[in-house]
């Protein structure tokens, strides 16, 4: 029984494979991804810190890109190439950890939501729609103005205010699954609470709530953008959104200085789009079409 | 009774928002008061009357009870920045918001639900591939780049600050040029931020409708092709992208936030904005339980709306 299993997970595996490979785009998403996380990786480790200290620079503000500096300088002299190189760091841990703890949230919230029925159930669905109305950046902007800055605050902010969509999603699925008959076999034979949700609604949530993370993931970086561009980020970290909170302070606009404008903006769009197209590529596996 | 049920709803989503807004600021580690005041010179006696308005002397339950009963009778406190009631500041900056938002949303919903149609009647032409990756990327793209790339593109060709120059003669067409032109760049913001999610809602859901039987039987007729596709498809599919309209309305208020800090469009976005650099805790308590008021208002709207656009969907 157990060896036939394996067989079936190992088919299902493999054919889950070839679907993601059969999608051009989100292969060329998961590349951009690991890419851009071997980037982040690594680039602290070989970027000099006198390179990014404002006080130790020794190029021209404004500098145009050029041999020395191919993106030019910004503000204080400091390399743009440099500081893209550095910000994608930052964008890619809070969008990652602002992720999983969104979904983290809206996957326990589903589940209990789901499997046991009564006020508990009510009580959070009621909840669960009331913030699945409301903006989530509205929240998240005033969640981070009240805390102090910082990292954990961008994360805070951001996965406490955008975990609904997967809660409803994972509740849908949880009430279809304890809908099927095999899971009233297994409460008729004495399954438990913790057995029901364990061996069965778990394991057919996870590849649904693995598409939303990716795609939460998307949201997330575009999210923290948006707060480091209103002045509410790290002011220790470079982050893609808090250098072009810079660019704007500074009138990088009207001193026509496009190489501080486009590389941390264009950063942005190339993960959040690779990040949208493997959660596409991967929703497609999830969810074969009849 | 359903209808009952939905206005209780919404009325009681109406109560968490007040119970949200008070909240949020009890979440403030340490004094309130003083993260407010810090960097600005403040006697003893301002701090007190802070502290008051605040209601910090009082126990919890005593300080929601005034908290709510002010909010009923439209008090929302004294913003601290502006020195005057918070509802009267938030007054004065709807209409330049409204005028944007309202603009923008109307060429997004026909531009969206045009090249969603277009789109998905010629699935996987050249058309609906290329106008599917632009809306792809276009969701990627952060409001506030979008808006700061077009003001260096466009140069000196569209004003970029404010809503009107103070030099324009008074009479009311040069101001109407006037206000136009500096509406220009926002409002293109807007539409591309909000326009992508009408067009590919719209574009789903008429695919949706493509292999209905009922089509079949329009096209038996002898109908021409763009007679089936205006008469029969489209009416069927856009429902969910009209109510659509009212439920993404938080996505457009996130959207105006930045698009307004950007273009510094004297609206409720930018209004926002100064409430947060403060910060000015009440300006942003009042303006959180304002929209997220409005954000419930119109969700309701989008459900009795639908009730009466589609008789299949019993609301009423």
């Amino acid at each position: 029984m157990s060896r036939f299993n394996a067989a079936r997970g190992l088919s299902r595996a493999s054919g889950g494979i070839s679907t993601f490979l059969s999608h051009r785009a989100g292969v060329a998403g998961a590349a951009i991804l690991v890419v851009a996380a071997l980037v982040a990786v690594i680039a602290p480790l070989l970027i000099p810190a006198d390179a990014l200290d404002v006080t130790r620079v020794t190029a021209a503000p404004w500098q145009a890109p050029g041999v020395e500096y191919w993106l030019g300088t910004d503000h204080t002299g400091r390399s743009v190439a440099l500081l893209v190189v550095q910000g994608a760091g930052t964008s890619l841990f809070v969008g990652l950890t602002a992720a999983l703890l969104a979904v983290g949230i809206g996957t326990l919230v589903g589940i209990v939501s789901g499997h046991f029925g009564g006020l508990v159930a009510g009580a959070l669905l009621r909840v669960t729609d009331f913030f699945l109305v409301l903006p989530a950046l509205v929240l998240a902007i005033a969640l981070s103005t009240v805390l102090p800055r910082g990292l954990g605050t961008i994360v805070l902010a951001i996965g406490l205010t955008s975990w609904p969509s997967t809660a409803r999603m994972v509740r849908a699925q949880t009430l279809t699954i304890e809908a099927r008959p095999f899971v009233e076999r297994a409460r008729a034979l004495g399954g438990g609470h913790g057995h029901v949700i364990g061996r069965h609604v778990l394991p057919s949530v996870v590849p649904l709530v693995l598409v939303n993370a990716t795609l939460a993931v998307a949201t997330a970086i575009v999210a923290e953008s948006t707060l480091a561009f209103l002045g509410l980020g790290d002011p220790t970290r470079i982050s893609w959104g808090a250098m072009l909170h810079q660019a704007q302070l500074h009138g990088a606009v009207p001193q026509r200085a496009w190489w501080f404008l486009l590389p941390p903006g264009v950063a942005i769009v190339v993960v959040v789009l690779a990040f949208t197209l493997v959660g596409r590529a991967l929703e497609a596996v999830v969810t074969p079409k009849r | 009774m359903r209808l009952a049920g939905r206005l209780g709803g919404a009325a009681l989503s109406l109560v968490m928002v007040a119970v949200l807004g008070f909240f949020l600021f009890r979440v403030v580690p340490g004094d309130p008061v003083v993260s407010m005041t810090r960097g600005r010179p403040t006697t003893a006696a301002m701090q007190a009357e802070l502290r008051a308005q605040f209601g910090l002397d009082r126990p919890l339950l005593s300080q929601f009870w005034g908290y709510f009963t002010s909010l009923l009778q439209g008090d929302l406190g004294t913003s601290f920045t502006f020195r005057r009631p918070v509802a009267d500041v938030i007054l004065e900056r709807l209409g330049p918001t409204l005028l944007l938002v309202g603009t923008s949303t109307l060429i997004a919903v026909g531009l969206g639900l045009w090249l969603g149609v277009r789109a998905a009647w010629r699935r996987d032409s050249a058309f609906d591939k290329a106008t599917t990756g632009v809306a792809l990327t276009l969701w990627a793209v952060p409001t506030f780049w979008l808006g700061m790339l077009l003001m260096m593109v466009t140069g000196d060709l569209f004003p970029s600050r404010g809503m009107r120059d103070t030099d324009t003669a008074p009479d009311f067409v040069s101001q109407a040029l006037d206000v136009g032109h500096h509406l220009v760049l926002p409002s293109i913001t807007l539409v591309a931020v909000v326009c992508a999610e009408y067009m590919l809602v719209m574009r789903s859901s008429l695919l949706e409708e493509m292999h209905a039987p009922y089509l079949t039987t329009a096209r038996a007729k002898g109908l021409r092709d763009d007679l089936v596709r205006r008469r029969h498809a489209v009416p069927n599919a856009v429902l969910p992208a009209i109510t659509l309209v009212f439920l993404r309305f938080g996505l457009v208020v996130a959207g105006a936030i930045t698009t307004e800090t950007v273009f510094s469009w004297p609206g409720l976005g930018l209004l926002f904005y100064d409430a947060l650099t403060g910060p000015d805790y009440f300006l942003l308590q009042g303006l959180l339980v304002c929209t997220a008021g409005a954000v419930v208002v119109m969700n309701l709207l989008a459900e009795l709306l639908y009730g009466v656009l589609d008789p299949r969907v019993k609301v009423v």
